[in-house]
């Protein structure tokens, strides 16, 4: 992988691509976290 | 095919100058070295006449429209021009103290190691080559124009005329010629050979080495090798260059570190706001349900206080209630006796 | 409870905003169709030296900006609980919805191929661009206002299950509109990082960001106050008793809130200088300028909220919060427009022509259509007699 990154931008262009995908991933699963922590409280609600 | 001055310049000075070429060619953006072998174009202002001849052959490579005026027309020069929707290229004419001739310049896409217009494009629409040209893909291009905002060298142009189908426009390098092996238009069509194609990191030797056997004649900076993290079109000048308009206080910084500080904050923000303001929320949660428990706490206090109030009254009264009836019983029961008493004492005293 | 619906009023079309909305639209409809049959030449005086012109310093970076009382408002409500100020989300998240509607409606005439907008997300992903994160966070956020302004719709639709399922996620709706609005807000400023050799260096800094996300809390607070405040009088008859109480309360808590976020920007623009050693330039023609905006249009408004909430005076927060509206817009004009391209002679610089104001106008006009008709119908100002129990 690291033979093809010849300038920043290719670098920023991979590390960036995968920052992204990592983000939408962690979103959905912070908020199946989020729901697993409160799973009682909700029911007191 | 006939070897042109400019290959056969670049192979010779290639040979001799190779040792010190690696010396000089030195990564000029962090780490990353760009693509070792791309090529670059070298342009000598000390050289340039003038002629508008790569102006033309530019227009012609390319399938251009025409120009209001010909290429031969050298009046143009009573303007400065830049580069627009029909001219990758132009050159300028400067009248500078420190010259007693004229000087030209040549603008045109210098081709940047770190593409401030590829770091911009949200389509991605610009790509550094490995042959070192920039080159931009009008299949994808939405028409934002982000683009000619970032470039620090003011090239792209954009066809503002057309209606449905606009183009960014800029210089290619001639990327399709150069692949052939050919040389870009405006090179090949140079009279005097102020522009001199090959690998960058020889033109970059070549430049200097330029500037080492004249030092009279030129300004001992090659103008491209750092600027804005270098570029492939590089220049030199017998003049300071602000002079020809090229701005010489645009640093060393590549356009895409620029806008890495900002970018690297997104996936900060992307972590932490949920879990800060998830918290916020709870802790705001619990202060109302705390809040709502007291409240409710002191109002069932007081309705059970109220309560208490109204059963020790109650109480109260039925204490003296019965008090009272004890009271009046016992006085009921005294009155008794005592009428008891005098009967039995009244009958005493009859017998 | 009392009657909520204003009497049926015999009402003529033809009053002053109608007239004007009419007029607008008679002249907007040719100039898009100059727009698209001419190209941006036809109707702009944009050029290759200035490729941005009112379109974005105004509709799209100012109209960003003062949309931002959405999730100012809702994360005030919502995250911080200060339940007081509930019945001023509804218009606050109208607002927000409407702006950020017409934000995507001028860009259609901005950029050259409107069909190609969902290129970035589906074709081609510039990930390096801050503009790609720009483009994601506001598709996003406009999903995310739509769904937060929805229940008020289907409370006029009548569509009880749908509705009541979405305001079960209005607290995960207000966080992520809290955060897309933080990582686009200060990424629009973000975007002219790239061109330092271009924008002025009183107004280039690297804390733009900071700058521009800052600056939205500001215009989010003094755009809500704006909008009650012009809205009191047109709309009273449909605003119920908690709309109408929390009129001064509103502009007493927002107004100290706008005092402390107006002090504490106008400070960090003043570290900024002193981060670029900048000072120099504020003995020049544009350093007048810049102190015109920070001085008028920050901390003037600053003091305003300040006295008038001290004095318990509305009025006078009224008027900081309209200057404080004009500053934002006075500072997205400078960093897109007045203060851009500073080093060229005043001949090669931009002004915008009356075909690209008349669209500007037209675009904001359809804006202001749309929110007569929604809070003229539905429960924006008031509550919904049959969901009162919520709250």
């Amino acid at each position: 992988m690291t033979e093809s990154i010849h300038t920043l931008q290719e670098f920023m262009f991979q590390t960036k691509g995968i920052i992204y995908l990592l983000a939408i991933g962690y979103l959905i699963g912070f908020t199946w976290f989020w729901r697993f922590l409160h799973k009682y409280d909700r029911k007191d609600q | 095919m006939t070897i042109s001055r400019r290959r056969f310049l670049e192979w010779v000075t290639a040979a001799g100058v190779g040792s010190a070429a690696a010396s000089t060619a030195k990564a000029a953006h962090g780490d990353f070295g760009g693509y070792p072998d791309s090529y670059g174009v070298l342009y000598d202002a000390t050289l340039c006449v003038g002629c508008r001849s790569c102006e033309a052959a530019c227009n012609e490579v390319n399938e251009l429209p025409s120009p209001d005026k010909p290429f031969a027309d050298l009046s143009v020069f009573d303007k400065k021009r830049r580069t627009d929707y029909r001219s990758y290229t132009v050159v300028n004419r400067y009248d500078p103290p420190e010259s007693k001739k004229p000087v030209y310049r040549k603008t045109q896409c210098n081709h940047c190691l770190e593409p401030a217009c590829a770091s911009a494009c949200f389509v991605g629409a610009f790509k550094k080559t490995p042959e070192g040209a920039v080159e931009y893909d009008a299949s994808v291009c939405v028409g934002c124009r982000y683009c000619i905002i970032a470039c620090p060298f003011n090239i792209p142009t954009y066809e503002y005329d057309e209606a449905l189908t606009p183009r960014v426009m800029k210089c290619t390098m001639c990327l399709p010629r150069v692949k052939e092996g050919k040389l870009p238009g405006c090179v090949e069509a140079c009279p005097v050979e102020a522009l001199t194609f090959g690998r960058r990191k020889d033109l970059i030797a070549v430049a200097h080495e330029r500037i080492r056997k004249y030092p009279g004649r030129y300004i001992d900076h090659v103008y491209g090798q750092h600027e804005m993290g270098g570029t492939s079109w590089m220049y030199i000048s017998g003049v300071p260059f602000t002079k020809i308009d090229l701005r010489t206080d645009l640093g060393s910084t590549p356009a895409p570190e620029m806008t890495s500080g900002a970018l690297a904050l997104v996936p900060m923000v992307i972590g932490l706001w949920p879990v800060l303001l998830g918290g916020i929320y709870k802790i705001t949660e619990r202060k109302e349900k705390i809040a709502l428990a007291e409240k409710n706490e002191s109002v069932a206090g007081a309705v059970a206080a109220a309560n208490e109030a109204a059963d020790n009254k109650a109480k109260a009264a039925t204490e003296r209630f019965k008090k009272d009836k004890e009271k009046a019983v016992e006085a009921a029961v005294k009155k008794t006796l005592a009428e008891a008493e005098k009967e039995k004492e009244k009958g005493k005293e009859g017998e | 409870m009392t009657d909520q619906v204003a009497p049926v009023e015999k009402k003529s079309f033809f009053t002053p905003f109608n007239i004007f909305a009419t007029i607008v639209i008679l002249i907007g409809i040719p100039l898009t169709i100059l727009r698209f049959t001419k190209g941006l030449g036809g109707v702009t005086n944009l050029d290759d030296t200035n490729p941005w012109g009112i379109w974005i310093g105004f509709d799209l970076l100012t109209g960003v900006a003062l949309a931002a009382g959405g999730y100012v408002t809702a994360a005030a409500v919502e995250v911080f609980g200060m339940k007081k100020y509930h019945a001023a989300v509804r218009p606050a998240i109208l607002t927000g919805f409407l702006g950020y509607s017409m934000v995507v409606f001028a860009l259609l005439y901005d950029v050259g191929r409107p069909w190609r907008l969902p290129y970035p997300f589906f074709v081609s992903q510039g990930v390096t661009s801050i503009m790609f994160e720009v483009g994601a966070c506001v598709a996003l956020y406009l999903t995310v206002l739509f769904l937060e302004f929805s229940p008020a719709a289907l409370e006029w639709l009548g569509l009880k299950k749908l509705r009541s399922w979405i305001v079960k996620l209005t607290i995960t709706l207000t966080i992520l509109g809290v955060m897309l609005s933080t990582l686009h807000q200060s990424s629009l400023g973000a975007m002219f990082l790239i061109a330092p050799s271009k924008l002025h260096p009183l107004w280039y800094s690297p804390y733009l960001p900071v700058f521009f996300f800052v600056s939205s809390i500001a215009a989010g607070l003094s755009m809500v106050l704006f909008e009650a405040t012009v809205t009191h009088k047109p709309f009273h008859n449909k605003m119920d008793e908690d709309h109408l109480a929390i009129y001064d309360n509103l502009a007493f808590g927002f107004g100290k809130a706008a005092s402390l976020v107006l002090g504490g920007y106008f400070a960090i623009k003043v570290f900024g200088i002193a981060l670029g050693n900048n000072w120099h330039y504020l003995g020049t023609g544009y350093g007048l300028w810049f102190m015109v905006e920070m001085f008028g249009f920050v901390l003037l408004p600053s003091l305003l909220f300040a006295i008038g909430t001290r004095e318990r005076n509305a009025g006078l927060i009224r008027k900081a919060a309209f200057i404080t509206v004009f500053g934002i817009f006075l500072n997205r004009i400078n960093i897109t427009l007045i203060c851009f391209n500073w080093h060229l002679p005043w001949s090669e610089r931009y002004f915008p022509n009356w075909m690209e104001i008349g669209i500007s106008v037209f675009v904001v006009t359809v804006g202001l259509v749309a929110y007569k008709f929604i809070v003229t119908r539905m429960p924006i100002f008031y509550e919904h007699p049959d969901y009162k129990e919520e709250h």
